[in-house]
């Protein structure tokens, strides 16, 4: 190569890795080197063939599951080691009262004849996951006309979706999930600065009413079941908003 | 409490800890997986290695005092990648590093978006690239590290990430432009 800039530079260019007075050389050094503008070119055409060949993998739900029951069985077998014998006296009562906290709260155990395919830590998971830059939304539209059949041939149910913009939720879009192994629709509304995941999956089960919310690390979700089809929202946004939310979604 | 005769280095991990794990570090887990993915390119000894890359996180997290929970995770993904494929598959470890840079016989923008439409060939030419090459082009294209974050994770001085990547990319292009029949078609 005839110029005074080694091939290094380019590749720091490239990734915006360069401090602004060495970017502006090289980028007045591309004006009159034909090699580096090639050169350049060239590189820019490798990475959109990599960012756009969908070359990211992501973990397959078989280990999400894996890695859960390592947790589980990694956190109980120390939690008794943990604790002196004295205390359990304690731990039985925080235990009882988890226990019932989360009857009241938790999906799951709401209600026996019907538990809920996921668990709270899997919501949270999922919501925390579309809160990742690039990953909120598959179909961006306010529309509820754009974003409902995007759906289509997708899932092999039609989640119900409508913007309720006039509401205070506006429509920000859907994408796919996977919740408890189960494909299911996420649909995306917003409320003032807060986001709104909720998860919509068909169920066999009876209808029931809107549960108390459950919370957890700041989250609340509120879960219902509404004519075959199986409702959870979740949000950092407050219980009222998220009831309001479901209450328009349940009419 | 009590409880530290149990340690051996890990530590003993209670409710609390295991909550923060789950915000901070699964998150995670599709950075970790899709790593473990290129370095070892299969699917089934990822998930294999993924899973006990974040038990190993998960063991040690209460020596991750914050700061960036990926880069740490990702540290460790491929600590434990390495150390499959020594066992594994020792002779992938033996390709040379520091291969000399050549001045680009230059590939035009054009013949390489050709070359690089198909997912498949694109697949093929990343992967018979050596795995200390591979993995800065996953961190950096795929992932999107930065030079420091790619640095603190595999380990190099941040000068050589930027040299690193330089000849990664040169080796790519070839790979996709000129592979011979034989080398594009190599399996695993």
């Amino acid at each position: 190569m005839s110029c005074d800039f080694t091939p290094t530079v380019l590749h720091g260019y490239l990734d915006s890795e360069l401090d602004a007075s060495r970017a502006a050389e090289f980028e007045r050094h591309l004006e009159s080197c034909r090699e580096c503008a090639t050169a350049l070119g060239a590189e820019e055409s490798l990475r959109s063939s990599l960012q756009g060949a969908s070359l990211y993998e992501r973990a397959p739900v078989s280990l999400r599951k894996k890695i859960r029951a390592d947790l589980d069985a990694a956190t109980a077998s120390s939690f008794a080691l943990r604790i002196p014998a004295w205390r359990w006296l304690a731990v039985a009562a925080a235990v009882l009262m988890i226990a019932s906290v989360s009857w009241f709260s938790w999906p799951r155990v709401q209600n026996s004849a019907a538990s809920a395919p996921f668990t709270a830590a899997e919501i949270i998971d999922a919501h925390v996951r579309s809160l990742q830059p690039g990953h909120l939304t598959d179909v961006a539209s306010t529309d509820q006309h754009t974003v409902k059949p995007w759906f289509n041939g997708k899932l092999a149910f039609v989640p119900p979706v409508k913007d309720y913009a006039d509401e205070g939720f506006p429509l920000v879009g859907g994408r796919l999930d996977v919740l408890g192994g189960q494909n299911v629709a996420a649909l995306v509304y917003s409320r003032r600065k807060h986001l709104i995941n909720v998860f919509v999956l068909p169920t066999k089960e009876p209808d029931t009413p809107i549960h108390p919310p459950g919370a957890r690390q700041g989250y609340q979700w509120v879960h219902w079941r509404h004519q075959g089809m199986e409702f959870c929202a979740i949000s950092d946004a407050s219980a009222s908003d998220l009831h309001e939310l479901a209450q328009l979604i349940y009419q | 409490m009590s409880g530290s005769d149990q340690g051996k280095g890990a530590d003993v991990l209670d409710a609390q800890d295991r909550a923060r794990f789950e915000q901070l570090v699964l998150p995670h887990l599709d950075a970790a997986f899709n790593l473990a993915r290129w370095l070892l390119r299969s699917r089934a000894d990822s998930e294999d290695v993924a899973q006990e890359a974040l038990l190993r996180a998960y063991r040690f997290f209460r020596g991750f005092h914050g700061g960036d929970a990926r880069a740490w995770l990702l540290q460790i993904v491929r600590n434990t990648c390495y150390t499959w494929l020594e066992k594994n598959r020792p002779v992938e470890l033996m390709t040379e590093f520091d291969e000399e840079l050549h001045p680009q016989p230059s590939i035009s923008p054009e013949a390489l978006a050709i070359a690089g439409d198909n997912r498949e060939h694109l697949t093929r030419a990343l992967e018979t690239l050596p795995p200390r090459f591979r993995e800065v082009l996953v961190l950096r294209e795929l992932e999107g590290c930065s030079y420091k974050e790619i640095a603190s994770i595999t380990a190099i001085p941040i000068g050589t990430v930027m040299s690193a990547l330089a000849r990664a990319r040169q080796r790519l292009q070839r790979a996709l432009t000129h592979a011979s029949p034989q080398e594009a078609s190599r399996e695993l």
